[in-house]
Parts: structure tokens; C-alpha cells; sequence
């Protein structure tokens, strides 16, 4: 368990002297709408407390509290937040800025923005010093130098003098890690720092952060939708729902015997290493600030609602001394076998038959560089190949080759019998029907002018399949398909969740009855529920149309839940190719080994799977032991 | 294509200035062609004049008689020996004709863009930092009216308001007298200076708003306050910088647009500029000075942008790495 690795917290949650104590948070917006109501928890010296929730939950408003900040349109209303006895409220701004930087430090979601492009990253690093009134020039090079070693960057001066720009994510993230440190505070709040990073990075950066809070005794805050990183660093776990902290206890106690039916969706949503399980999504969505009904606002999701849920707010239900959560069935819950959700997949055999795909010595370049190296591999008719492989490693200028995005390949692609030109522009417009092509970011694949209805039924009539008229039928018809209703089809993509924008870039793939689907990413913008129910979506509509399809991601767990061959990327090389299963299982190459390790996932986390062990198919056979 | 490329910001300007030549040179030939559609400027010239002989002679010694390429090979050999032929009109070299006029319209323009690009700088950050309060509301606003305000109106409002029975503190006109230069007469400069600045302001000013608003809703800009950074610095070092670079693309057409714009501004001012001087050239059908006028304006235009340009790249440091 995440506990062997980690200093006994036990002691130190109910000590005397946490580090942070929020009691009774309330954050509204400022005409006086609560985005964040009731909020309390104790943060100890050295302890990481994970806070989980989907977007909208107000994970990252929280994160921000502690230091004293809200974001534009929001206030602080009510509550105290202590930072050892210092009452962070009572604070004017000159307090406020002594203590940001210092005493508690922020690292931002997104690395490439909140670095500043225009200056460079020695000077970004020094300024924090400088402004907490280290000004020796000496002393803080000397201070900085540290920081990069500890966070396993370059310390040369050369490196320094380099722009956020010329340094990886990874690098990046690291940067802004050490900054976070510099001043040794004694709270991090760490809002996503690892989304948008691949999984090896991922696992360097959440290492790096679990090292540095122990050696250093900081407490830190570290805010995520994904459970699996959580597992992977927080010894105490949060979970948010409309605002508020529905469940909170130890992190091996929350997935194993969680007392809410939410963090049981959000668990069973996460897909497995072991499992092959089908994902569950969870349906519906999180009310907004305005619309959270007066009960349980998880109540109209929830499967075990009963009218009682609606009356009035739940309160806290202490499970043991230090878990608790807001449902008044928490108990009943608890004693509910975690493994009851998300029953094994049962993938089809694929048809050998007669390929649908063949890719033969495919070499592709940008500009003078090769990026992938004689790359073969085949898709059978009704299957799914995944293709994995860290970010450059070049998954996705193989699927953009194949589909003609990516213009500058050579070797053979082959649709069936038909050999594919280089350009998507030179095919037939058969040939473009047949392959379609599902992006990563619903937010810029759908044109904002268009209604969804439009846009869907856009591919028939540019492929002079159907008149207007049976174009928006057809285009209501694919609706449904995706589980969004016809109705759907007025809206545009700007009254959409980022999930529903997915669902109606899948219809748009299906309309024109494709025989390959490249799905690009798909799920990697979307929240881990989310990600399950279009996981799970795509997997009934592959086995119901019998689609072939290209699955390309960066998530290991997530392949086996879908996929029955899989093909690994690196550097532009295929490293290992074949059966998912036995991929999974048994990887042959150090590579495989790395990224099935690295991957944060509730295995990994909690040791049930070391990198080399053998899982096993049948979920049944990890029964959870709380 | 690798000439295209490499060399750093030397690199870049060398590359830019042989396309500004290449565009120089279109805009001489089609300078040359507009201007045969002013008809045939011996004719111009004679007026009355024109008996057969006279106008025989006249082609002739404005080597008329030629073909058109002729004329037009003839014209540009001038312009590359910095030669822009023989004022029709006055019988000068053109060259000593504009030369002073260019440099009464420079002093006006330059003195123009020193005082507006520092205050639309000033104006656009501050509104940017006290969005929808009292200042930016008042100053969108009055911007917004200055903006509609075709420029021959802000003259004579001003003209109205401080030259007559109102005011009567300033010059309604700016005659400089020849042979003199014109910031020998700075009383004369002030209205048209305040109508170039009026006209120039609200459109820098503007960009300079909105680029400021969507530096300060950066994630750097929030990551600066989060690290504790004084409200100076991160005005000053993290979102200035940032936000400038649109600046100098807006202040580039806008300055160029003063070059060729100052026409009308400087004919109500009676102001001895090439803006009156291109009238002038116009009405007299003085073909060498329209010309000349021509392609300097155009000249003005690709280095105000190439400035622009460099301006931009040098305080961007992820083009500044590329070249």
C-alpha cells in the first residue's frame, strides 16, 4: 500500500500541528451564487492531500484559497484558513504577498502558459527569491543550482539563460517545481501539474513532488480529476462534488471501501492494468454553481437514491476516525464490494481473414527528420489496434499518414485491396468515407458557426451521399447512436460539455458508414467519468457496427479495456507488437516495461502489479480487501 | 531554400530589405502606369499654348516621344542614380523641390508619433488595469468618438477652438516660409500635431488595451502574482513586455498611414509638406513630382513595417530563437 512508501501519517493528521486547517471554506461568485460551500480539512507537515473532482467541482478555486487568491468574478465569503496559527483572511495584500512564494507556493496546470514567454527561465527562478527578499546575488545562484539538481534539471548557467519555449513540458513542469520550492514553503498547492504530460514524465514530476514534500516536511495540496495519479501520490485523499468534499480519509481506504456512490463511480471509471473490465461512465453531469439542487447534489446521479436524499443536505458520516462522507447511506455503501463494477470486457476475436488495413515500411519525415522508421502492422477486419507510445514517439503521425493529414511518408498503406496516396486531397472521396478521423480536442474540431446537426450531416453531403433534408435525418439518427438525444442536433458546440462535443465528433465519423476509425486521443481532454462513458461508447458501437479501429493513446490501462492488439511506439520504432493481453502481461522490452510501470494507475500505486508481474484476465481474482 | 533562413536578426533585415526593393520596384511601374492616366503632360503644361510645333518640341525635351518602355527604363535609371527628374511645374529638380518638404513632414510626424505612442502606451495600460471602471468607460468612449472623427473635422474643430473668437491663443495656419525649417515656428506646429496625435491615438491606444487585458488574464501573469511578485513587477516585467508586440505592428500602419495621410491635415494647415506638395503636384499635373511622391510614400510603408517587425521580434524571444 501507498503507506509502506511513505512516512506514518497516522500521528500526524490528528496532531496538534497541521500545517494548513480550512474550516467551513465558502467561495461565491460575486453576485452571490456559493461555488464552493462548507469546505474543511487539515493538512499535516509532509503529508500530500489529494483533492479529486470532475471539472466544475471547484477542486482548483479550493487550491487557491490557501493562498489567499480567488480567481476574477469569485470572493472568499466565509470560513478561516489557517496556515500553522497565521489567519490567511484576516491578511491585507502586502501580507498576502509575503506569504505567496514563501511561505505557500502554486504549481499551475499548464506549464507552457504560466511560464512567461518573454523571460528567461533563470531570471523567472531568481525573481521569486528576490522578491522574498533574497538578494544576494551569490547566495541565490547558488540556491537556485540546488532547486535544479532537485528537480533533475540541467544547473548549468547556459541552461538557465534558455526560454520557457526551448525546454520540453516535462522540463517545464520541473521549472516550475523548483520555483515552488525555492523559497522552501511550507505548503504546495499543486493544481494538475501533470496533465498534457506523458506518462513517463508524469511519473518523474509525481516522484519528484512526493520527494521533495517528504524531505522537506511540506504540506501539500494536490488537485487532479484523475484517481490514479491521486493513488499514486496522496496519502490522504479528498473528493469533491458540486462544491463541496463528499468523501475524505486515507487514499488505500477510498478506493478499496469507498462511502460514497460517487467515488465508486469515479473508481469504477478508472480504467484498469489488470482488469480488461469494461469502463463505466457515469451518466448525466455535475450540476452548475446556480442549479445544485437543496439535498445530496449527487442525488439525481446516484443509483441508490431514495427521497431522503433530496430533502436535505447529508452530513458527514465517519466511517472510522479519519474517513468520513457525506451520504446518509455511507455505512450501507462502505460494506459493498468495490469489484461489483464494470464487468470484464469480452473483446471479439478478430476476423484474420482479410485485412482492412495494411501498413507496410511506412517511413515518415518532417522536414529532413525521419520520424518513424519502417513501421508495419496490419488491422483486421472488427478490431481494434491500439497504438501507444509517449508523446514524439510518433502515434500520431502514424495515424495522421494514414488517414492523408500527414503528407511527407513513403512506403504502403493499403485500404483492403486499394493502395493509398500520399495525400488525403489525391484519394478518391471513397476512400476518404472509409477512413475517418476523430480528433483529440472537441473543443477545435467542431466548427463554433455550425450547429451540431450541420456539422454531422456535413461528410453526406460533401460526399453527395444525401439531400439536406435526409442529411439532418440521418443526422438525428447518429445522435441517438451516441446516446445524445436528436434534439442535439439545433445546439452549437458552445452549449456543449467537453464529453458531449466528443460524442457528436464520433457521430460525425460514423455517419458516413466508415470501415476505419482513427480515434486520435479522444478521451485525453475529457475527465476520467467522462473518458469511461466514451470508452464505453466506442466499444459497443465497434462491436455492434463491427468498426475497425485505430486507437492511439497515451494510456496504457485505458488499451486494455478496449483493444485486442496493440503496437507500442518509441522513438518512431515499432518496440513490440501483438495480442493486447498478453502485451500487458508479459512485456518483452524494457520500453513496455517503463510505460506499464510509469503509468499511474490504482495497481501500480498500491504495488499490486509490479511492472513485471503477471496480472491476470479475471477481475474477480483481486478481490479488494477492505 | 535555405538562403531563406538562418543568419539571425541580421539575416532577417538583409532578406526583408531585398524584398522591400523588389516591392519598390512594382510600385515604380505601376506608379508609372497610373500616372500616364494623367493624361499627356506636355498638353498639361502649354495649355493654351499647345500649337503642333510647341508641343512637338516640348514631347521632345520630356522625351515624350519615346515608347512607353522607354520612358518608363529612362525614369527608373534616374531613380536608382537618386535622380526623380524635373519639377514640370517649377522647373527645380525635384529633388530640391521635396527635399525640405519631406523634412517639414518628417519633423511633424515624428514629434506626432513621439507623443502618441507613449500616451496610447500609457492610456491603453491603464484602462486595461482598471477594466469597466469609471476611467475606461469615459475613455473608450471619448476614443470611440475620436476614431469616427474624419481628420480635416478634428482640424477645424481645433482651428475653431483655439484660433478664433473661443481661444484665440494658437495660429489657425502653419505656413513655415521657405527656407526656413519648421520647428523654427513651434506655435505653428502645435494643431497640426495635436490633430495627428488625436488621429492616431485611439487606434493604438485600443490595441493596446486589449492586448493589455489578455496578458493580465494570462497564466503567467496570475503565476507572477502567485509567487509573491510586487504589483510593479509584474505590470512592468511580465505583462508590458508581452503585451507591446501588437503595439508596434498597429503604430507601423498607423505611422505609415500618417506619411500618406498628413495630405489633407496639411492642406488645411497650409502646411509646407509632401502632403501639399503631392496636392499641388496633382492639380499642376506635375507628373516627376507625383511620381517621386509615389514611391517615397511606398518607401515610408516598407520600412515603417520592417521596423515593426524587428521591433516585435527582438522583445519575442520565441522568434527572436528561431532565426
Amino acid at each position: 500500500m501507498t503507506t509502506d512508501q511513505l512516512p506514518d501519517q497516522q500521528g500526524l493528521t490528528t496532531g496538534p500541528d497541521p500545517a494548513v486547517t480550512v474550516r467551513d471554506l465558502q467561495i461565491s461568485t460575486t453576485n452571490g451564487t456559493p461555488v464552493v460551500d462548507g469546505v474543511s480539512f487539515e493538512i499535516a507537515p509532509g503529508e500530500v492531500l489529494g483533492v479529486v473532482g470532475e471539472s466544475g467541482s471547484g477542486k482548483t478555486t479550493v487550491g487557491l484559497s490557501l493562498l489567499g487568491h480567488a480567481r476574477r468574478g469569485l470572493e472568499i465569503t466565509g470560513g478561516t484558513i489557517l496556515l500553522g496559527q497565521e489567519d490567511i483572511r484576516a491578511m491585507d495584500d502586502a501580507e498576502l504577498r509575503r506569504l505567496r512564494g514563501s511561505l505557500v507556493s502554486y504549481v499551475p496546470q499548464d506549464p507552457a502558459s504560466s511560464l512567461n514567454p518573454a523571460l528567461r527561465i533563470g531570471t523567472q527562478l531568481r525573481e521569486v527569491l528576490e522578491a522574498h527578499g533574497s538578494t544576494d546575488d551569490e547566495r541565490n545562484a547558488a540556491r537556485i543550482a540546488e532547486m535544479m539538481r532537485e528537480v533533475a534539471l540541467d544547473d548549468d548557467p547556459a541552461y538557465l539563460k534558455r526560454y520557457p519555449h526551448q525546454l520540453s513540458g516535462g522540463q517545464q513542469q520541473r521549472v516550475g517545481l523548483a520555483m515552488a520550492f525555492a523559497n522552501r514553503p511550507r505548503l504546495i498547492v499543486l493544481d494538475e501539474p501533470t496533465t498534457g504530460l506523458d506518462v513517463t514524465t508524469q511519473a518523474t514530476v509525481l516522484a519528484t513532488v512526493r520527494e521533495l514534500a517528504q524531505a522537506h516536511g511540506v504540506a501539500a495540496l494536490y488537485v487532479t480529476h484523475d484517481l490514479a495519479v491521486v493513488a499514486a501520490v496522496a496519502t490522504r485523499v479528498a473528493v469533491m462534488y458540486a462544491g463541496r468534499i463528499v468523501e475524505l480519509g486515507p487514499a488505500d481506504q477510498l478506493f478499496e471501501a469507498s462511502g460514497h456512490p460517487y467515488t465508486r463511480r469515479l473508481v469504477g471509471a478508472i480504467p484498469r492494468l489488470t482488469g480488461g473490465r469494461s469502463l463505466i461512465g457515469i451518466p448525466g453531469h455535475a450540476p452548475s454553481p446556480a442549479k445544485r439542487p437543496h439535498g445530496c447534489a449527487f442525488a439525481p446521479r446516484c443509483r441508490l437514491r431514495i427521497d431522503e436524499c433530496e430533502v436535505a443536505l447529508p452530513e458527514p458520516v465517519q466511517i472510522s476516525p479519519d474517513h468520513s462522507a457525506r451520504c446518509i447511506k455511507a455505512l450501507e455503501v462502505v460494506k459493498v464490494e468495490q469489484s461489483g463494477l464494470g464487468d470484464p470486457v469480452d473483446l471479439p476475436p478478430s476476423d484474420t481473414e482479410a485485412p482492412v488495413l495494411s501498413i507496410e515500411n511506412l517511413v515518415a519525415r518532417y522536414g529532413e527528420i525521419e520520424v518513424l522508421h519502417s513501421i508495419n502492422m496490419t488491422l483486421e477486419h472488427r478490431e481494434c489496434l491500439a497504438i501507444v507510445g509517449e508523446s514524439g514517439s510518433g502515434k500520431t503521425t502514424t495515424a495522421r499518414s494514414i488517414a492523408g493529414l500527414h503528407h511527407d511518408w513513403s512506403g504502403s498503406i493499403r485500404l483492403g485491396e486499394t493502395e493509398l496516396a500520399q495525400t488525403a486531397r489525391s484519394r478518391s472521396t471513397d476512400v476518404r468515407r472509409q477512413i475517418q478521423y476523430i480528433f483529440q480536442n472537441p473543443y477545435g474540431s467542431l466548427n463554433p458557426r455550425k450547429t451540431v446537426g450541420e456539422s454531422i450531416g456535413q461528410p453526406l453531403r460533401v460526399f453527395g451521399l444525401a439531400s439536406r433534408r435526409e442529411a439532418d435525418k440521418r443526422a438525428g439518427e447518429m445522435l441517438e447512436q451516441v446516446s445524445l438525444s436528436a434534439s442535439y442536433a439545433r445546439r452549437y458546440p458552445d452549449q456543449l460539455s467537453g464529453g458531449e462535443r466528443q460524442r457528436v465528433a464520433i457521430a460525425r465519423a460514423l455517419i458516413s458508414s466508415p470501415s476505419v476509425l482513427i480515434c486520435d486521443e479522444v478521451t485525453s481532454a475529457l475527465d476520467v467519468s467522462v473518458q469511461a462513458a466514451i470508452v464505453e461508447l466506442l466499444g459497443t458501437l465497434q462491436r455492434e457496427l463491427g468498426l475497425s479501429m485505430v486507437f492511439v493513446t497515451h494510456n496504457l490501462p485505458l488499451v486494455r479495456s478496449i483493444a485486442q492488439k496493440v503496437a507500442v511506439l518509441a522513438d518512431g520504432h515499432i518496440v513490440e507488437y501483438g495480442e493486447t493481453s498478453g502485451i500487458l502481461a508479459r512485456p518483452q522490452q524494457e520500453y513496455t516495461r517503463h510505460l506499464i510501470s510509469d503509468t499511474p494507475s490504482l495497481e501500480t500505486a498500491t504495488s499490486e502489479v509490479q511492472a513485471t508481474a503477471q496480472p491476470t484476465d479475471r477481475p474477480t481474482e483481486r478481490e479488494p480487501t477492505g | 531554400m535555405k538562403w531563406l533562413r538562418g543568419g539571425g536578426i541580421w539575416g532577417f533585415i538583409v532578406r526583408r530589405l531585398l524584398l522591400g526593393i523588389l516591392v519598390l520596384f512594382l510600385v515604380s511601374v505601376i506608379v508609372f502606369a497610373g500616372t500616364q492616366a494623367l493624361g499627356d503632360p506636355a498638353r498639361a503644361i502649354l495649355g493654351r499654348d499647345a500649337t503642333p510645333d510647341r508641343l512637338a518640341a516640348l514631347q521632345a525635351q520630356l522625351h515624350l516621344d519615346q515608347n512607353v518602355v522607354g520612358q518608363y527604363v529612362q525614369w527608373l535609371s534616374g531613380l536608382l542614380h537618386g535622380s526623380f527628374g524635373t519639377s514640370l511645374a517649377s522647373q527645380q529638380p525635384v529633388s530640391q523641390l521635396l527635399g525640405p518638404r519631406l523634412v517639414s513632414s518628417i519633423v511633424l510626424v515624428v514629434i506626432s508619433a513621439v507623443i502618441s505612442i507613449p500616451l496610447s502606451i500609457v492610456i491603453g495600460s491603464y484602462a486595461a488595469l482598471h477594466r469597466e471602471k469609471k476611467f475606461d468607460t469615459i475613455v473608450s468612449n471619448v476614443m470611440l468618438g475620436l476614431a469616427s472623427m474624419p481628420e480635416f473635422v478634428t482640424a477645424l474643430l481645433l482651428v475653431i477652438l483655439f484660433s478664433t473668437n473661443i481661444f484665440h491663443a494658437l495660429p489657425s495656419i502653419s505656413p513655415v516660409p521657405p527656407g526656413h525649417r519648421a520647428w523654427e515656428y513651434p506655435d505653428e506646429l502645435i494643431l497640426p500635431v495635436a490633430t495627428l496625435v488625436i488621429a492616431v491615438t485611439p487606434y493604438v491606444s485600443r490595441i493596446m488595451r486589449a492586448s493589455m487585458i489578455e496578458v493580465l488574464e494570462s497564466d503567467y501573469v496570475e503565476m507572477a502574482r502567485l509567487k509573491g511578485l510586487s504589483e510593479r513587477t509584474v505590470l512592468y516585467r511580465h505583462a508590458l513586455p508581452n503585451a507591446i508586440g501588437p503595439v508596434f505592428q498597429v503604430t507601423a500602419i498607423s505611422l505609415a498611414y500618417l506619411a500618406g495621410g498628413i495630405v489633407i491635415i496639411e492642406y488645411v494647415f497650409n502646411y509646407p509638406g509632401i502632403g501639399s506638395a503631392l496636392v499641388d503636384a496633382v492639380t499642376n499635373h506635375d507628373i516627376p513630382v507625383v511620381q517621386a511622391l509615389a514611391v517615397l510614400i511606398a518607401g515610408l510603408y516598407v520600412v515603417l513595417n520592417l521596423l515593426a517587425d524587428v521591433a516585435t521580434i527582438l522583445v519575442t524571444p520565441r522568434l527572436r530563437t528561431r532565426l
